[in-house]
């Protein structure tokens, strides 16, 4: 078939192939026209001066690696080992800079050793192997093919196809088992990205200090990480449920009630006094906490990805692949005068996932 | 064998005699000894990946002997004195464990984090050479796509490496990761969750990664390489055109004692390359970045650099969203993660077998072609290295907007733009390079090498002199091999018929794909120097036309002549 098609491509590549019926002159292993691997160089003189220089690396990578032993019996690390007053890291960096260099010379001495060995004491020389085409011969191929036959006869399984089918039917299970031993490596997700531990009343703290804040706490155009109080330990609930906090002038915060179908995601309701607005830290796109608050623009940017959000707008977004708007934690002042969160966040915080809708 | 035969030492040849009676050895590793391995610089590519991956085993087994793969939190007091009384998880103790209270520990990190970086480096170069080379080509095709998926093992490998620290830089990196999990369809927020045990971060992510990378995948790729060696060794290695080499043959230098000492003298190398890098350049120092916390994040984090294309593609991406049927389709994640290294290596890996279709050509190829003279194949690989070029470097949009000082969304602007059009662009260009380097050829083949001398003529005409080709040169440029070209799309055939296979839009994009690949530059006096196999037989219109541009050509060189 292939003939047909392309009588040029193959033609020649058979008509070069038919006439040599003597592969066993080629395939023999006496052949005689291998040329001689010759021992020695034929300059006296340069391999010589070769050689103290091959040798002369040998000696330097001894000598380099006894320094290797040395500098490790000799530079201590560690904040115990080393006098009172040193510094631990200087000590590791000096201990790096040893054995590094000594294991360097080693290695390279070593390397250049062997090459110049190679390149200047051996001879340069060069053979061919005759290559042979990877298909195997016609009459091989036939013998593979109908021992196949034989033996798959022999098996009957071509005759039976009630033991193929029943073969087949008891492994599938078996195949699938490896799968269904997997199913307790993690709960199902439920609803779990839905929510956060954030509710009615769960007063914010600030990150790290811990300390509860008041609207009065807050001068325009600052900006505030903020974590639901007594989670502060809890990675998993504070990678959902960081929050920023930003005051603006009264004024430029400004952005209609929005709405997800029928959930109302966004509305100056949740602020405080109409300046004071709390946004998910969790970037909708893959969950970065977005960080950086530029106080001029009122963007928000995350530095993953450089999604961008307007903070005047609902934390609209402006630029960047993020496709959602950070979602906002409805924020309440709670009866000691303190910021609390009015209720969870009214959306899924964090990266889309597909039950997401 | 020689003038001065080596005695064997007796206790030698007692073992080999020994072993030899065990499993009838002598004459398989005689052939061994005799294994050809041709001396081209490129051939010592994937070598390079080869002995960093030794490297990695080594350091690495050393790195485990001290790393604890867990989440447990603990409070740190070891040698580090900023980050004392700090809690943070066993995994970045550890680490720092390695690094300050470990003799050799930093350098033992730093050269396993710089092979890291060096075996995937050299698995590109490697995959680079080989395609631009056309060693993919029949019989290497299974070895090829061994490549490719090397590749991809080593990305996942290093990410999961460059994550265990479980510090601030790589911590950040893991939720992108998660992220982008979540954005697969329908089953991504369950592969997040089974994966990480549940929400991220959870504490069942550090073991399972350290289980993963430290025996899983490395048990794959070595099981990879062994087979692509294997099959290297079955299959002989290709060659570059030279005097002497044909597809019948391979020429070079005998493994014992040629082969061996040169790739001990550059396994020494490479090894003593990362000691120099891991002495003098600091990679990852983790305790710089603290114990990953989810709040926190720092700016102009980037990931390893074959991580980069996937950053680059995140970055790149407006922020497309469907949400339907209450379901959300996170086109802003999912096409930056799955698009461009589909294309990447579903185009690399379809690429042998497209290329077979579109030229037809099911013959065995040995001889490795000068870029120069695949054009369609050179301009598509230089098209790809445009495209991931591009990816990787808006994987650090943020440094380049602050080293050049250019607007950070101008620089994904131009990226955004860029990504389709250098391509495309790249593609056209560097096909009119290569055969401009052709034409280059045909001249040298014609009329030999400028040697610099000017010779004035008798009418007062200068004219430079000109040698010929030395055999092993011209063997060299001479190695132009063209894939026949197919019958046009609907085209009669000899018997006036139109060839079935020429037929509807499949036959119509063989042609085109068959028109590029056969572009090429016809010797000037038009009938080859025994290397444009089968143009003149077809007739072919299109090979006239691009051979139209020639007599211009030509004519120049016919004015210089004598």
């Amino acid at each position: 078939m292939s003939e047909i098609e392309e009588p040029a491509g193959t033609a020649p590549r058979r008509v070069i192939g038919t006439p040599s019926p003597a592969p066993v002159a080629v395939d023999t292993q006496e052949k005689p026209a291998e040329p001689p691997l010759i021992t020695d160089p034929t300059d006296k003189a340069h391999a010589s001066r070769a050689e103290r220089l091959v040798a002369a690396l040998f000696v330097l990578a001894f000598l380099a690696g006894c320094g290797f032993i040395a500098a490790y019996v000799a530079l201590e690390v560690g904040q115990s080992n080393i006098p009172a007053g040193a510094n631990a890291v200087d000590a590791v960096f000096r201990s790096n800079l040893a054995l590094g260099l000594a294991l360097s010379v080693v290695l390279l001495a070593l390397g250049t050793g062997s090459i110049i060995w190679v390149r200047h004491l051996t001879p340069n020389i060069e053979i061919a192997e005759a290559r042979h085409e990877l298909k195997s011969a016609a009459k091989d191929r036939a013998a593979f093919k109908s021992e196949f036959a034989d033996g798959a006869a022999v098996s009957q399984v071509t005759k039976r196809p009630l033991l193929r089918r029943t073969l087949l039917l008891a492994t599938a299970p078996l195949a699938l088992a490896p799968l269904v031993l997997l199913r307790d490596l993690g709960p199902l997700p439920g609803t779990a990205l839905r929510y956060t531990v954030w509710r009615k009343g769960l007063r914010a703290v600030t990150l790290g200090a811990l300390n509860p804040l008041r609207p009065g706490d807050f001068q325009p155009g600052s900006m505030i990480t903020v974590i639901p109080e007594g989670y502060q330990d809890d990675d998993n609930a504070l990678a959902k449920a960081g929050v920023i906090l930003i005051k603006l002038e009264p004024g430029q915060l400004n952005f209609p009630n929005r709405y997800n179908g029928s959930t109302l995601i966004a509305s100056m309701n949740w602020t405080i006094d109409n300046s004071l607005v709390a946004y998910s830290k969790i970037c909708t796109h893959v969950g970065c906490p977005v960080a950086l608050y530029e106080q001029t623009t009122h963007h928000i940017l995350c530095p993953c990805h450089q999604s961008t959000f307007d903070a005047t707008n609902g934390a609209w977004v402006i630029f960047g692949p993020a496709a959602r708007p950070l979602p906002q934690l409805p924020l309440m002042v709670d009866s000691d005068g303190y910021l609390a969160a009015a209720s969870d966040f009214p959306q899924p915080v964090g990266p889309s996932f597909w039950e997401r809708g | 064998m020689s003038d001065e035969a080596v005695k064997i030492p007796k206790a030698l040849d007692g073992v080999g005699g020994w072993l030899d009676d065990r499993f009838h050895g002598a004459r398989g590793v005689r052939v061994l000894m005799r294994k050809v391995f041709p001396d081209h610089w490129t051939f010592m590519l994937g070598e390079i990946a080869l002995w960093s991956f030794v490297i990695l085993l080594l350091t690495g087994t050393f790195l485990a002997l001290f790393f604890v793969p867990s989440t447990q939190p603990v409070v740190y007091h070891g040698s580090y004195a900023k980050l004392n009384g700090i809690t943070m998880s066993q995994a970045y103790a550890s680490t720092l464990n390695i690094s300050f209270d470990v003799r050799g520990g930093l350098l033992i990190r730093q050269i396993h984090h710089w092979a890291a970086d060096m075996f995937m480096v050299a698995i590109m170069a490697h995959m680079l050479r080989v395609f631009f080379t056309g060693a993919y080509r029949k019989p290497r095709e299974v070895n090829w796509l061994i490549g490719i998926v090397l590749f991809t093992l080593g990305m996942l490998e290093g990410l999961f490496g460059y994550s265990l620290p479980d510090d601030q830089l790589s911590g950040a990196g893991l939720r992108i990761f998660e992220g982008v999990l979540q954005g697969i369809p329908i089953v991504g927020t369950y592969l997040a969750f089974f994966l990480f045990g549940g929400e991220f971060p959870g504490s069942a992510i550090v073991p399972r990664m350290y289980i993963i990378h430290v025996f899983l995948i490395p048990g794959l790729i070595l099981a990879l390489i062994t087979a692509h060696l294997f099959i290297m060794f079955w299959q002989k290695h290709t060659q570059m055109p030279g005097l002497g080499n044909t597809e019948k043959n391979v020429t070079g230098q005998p493994f014992w004692p040629y082969f061996l000492l040169k790739g001990q003298a550059w396994f020494f190398f490479i090894f003593g390359l990362l000691a120099v890098l891991s002495t003098f350049a600091q990679i990852n120092p983790v305790w710089l970045y603290g114990p990953y916390t989810p709040l926190a994040i720092s700016s102009a984090s980037q990931p390893d650099w074959y991580m980069g294309i996937l950053e680059g593609a995140l970055r790149i991406m407006p922020s497309w969203e469907i949400n339907f049927l209450g379901h959300t389709l996170t086109l802003s994640v999912l096409i930056p993660f799955a698009v461009p290294l589909g294309i990447i290596f579903t185009g690399a890996a379809l690429w042998p077998f497209f290329e077979q279709w579109a030229t037809g050509d099911r013959s065995e190829h040995h001889i490795n072609d000068r870029p120069r003279n695949a054009p369609a194949r050179t301009g598509t690989g230089v098209a790809a290295i445009c495209f991931y070029g591009i990816l990787w470097a808006e994987g650090a949009n943020d440094v380049l907007a602050d080293r050049f000082d250019v607007p950070l969304y101008t620089i994904t602007w131009i990226a955004r733009i860029a990504v389709f059009v250098v391509p495309i662009g790249a593609y056209f260009v560097t096909k009119r390079i290569c055969l401009g380097l052709q034409r280059h050829d045909e001249s040298l083949l014609t009329h030999g090498v400028e040697i610099g001398i000017i010779k004035q003529l008798p009418d007062g005409g200068f004219v430079e002199e000109e040698r010929p080709l030395t055999p092993a040169e011209r063997a060299v440029v001479a190695a132009k091999k063209v894939p026949a070209a197919l019958p046009a799309p609907g085209e009669p055939d000899a018997n006036g018929v139109p060839a079935p296979a020429s037929r509807g839009v499949m036959g119509w994009a063989r042609g085109v794909a068959n028109r590029a690949f056969t572009e090429t530059v016809l010797p000037p006096d038009g009938h080859g120097n025994g290397h444009g196999d089968g143009h003149e037989a077809l007739g072919q219109p299109e090979h006239a036309a691009v051979g139209a541009g020639e007599p211009a050509e030509s004519g120049e060189h016919d004015g210089e002549e004598h």
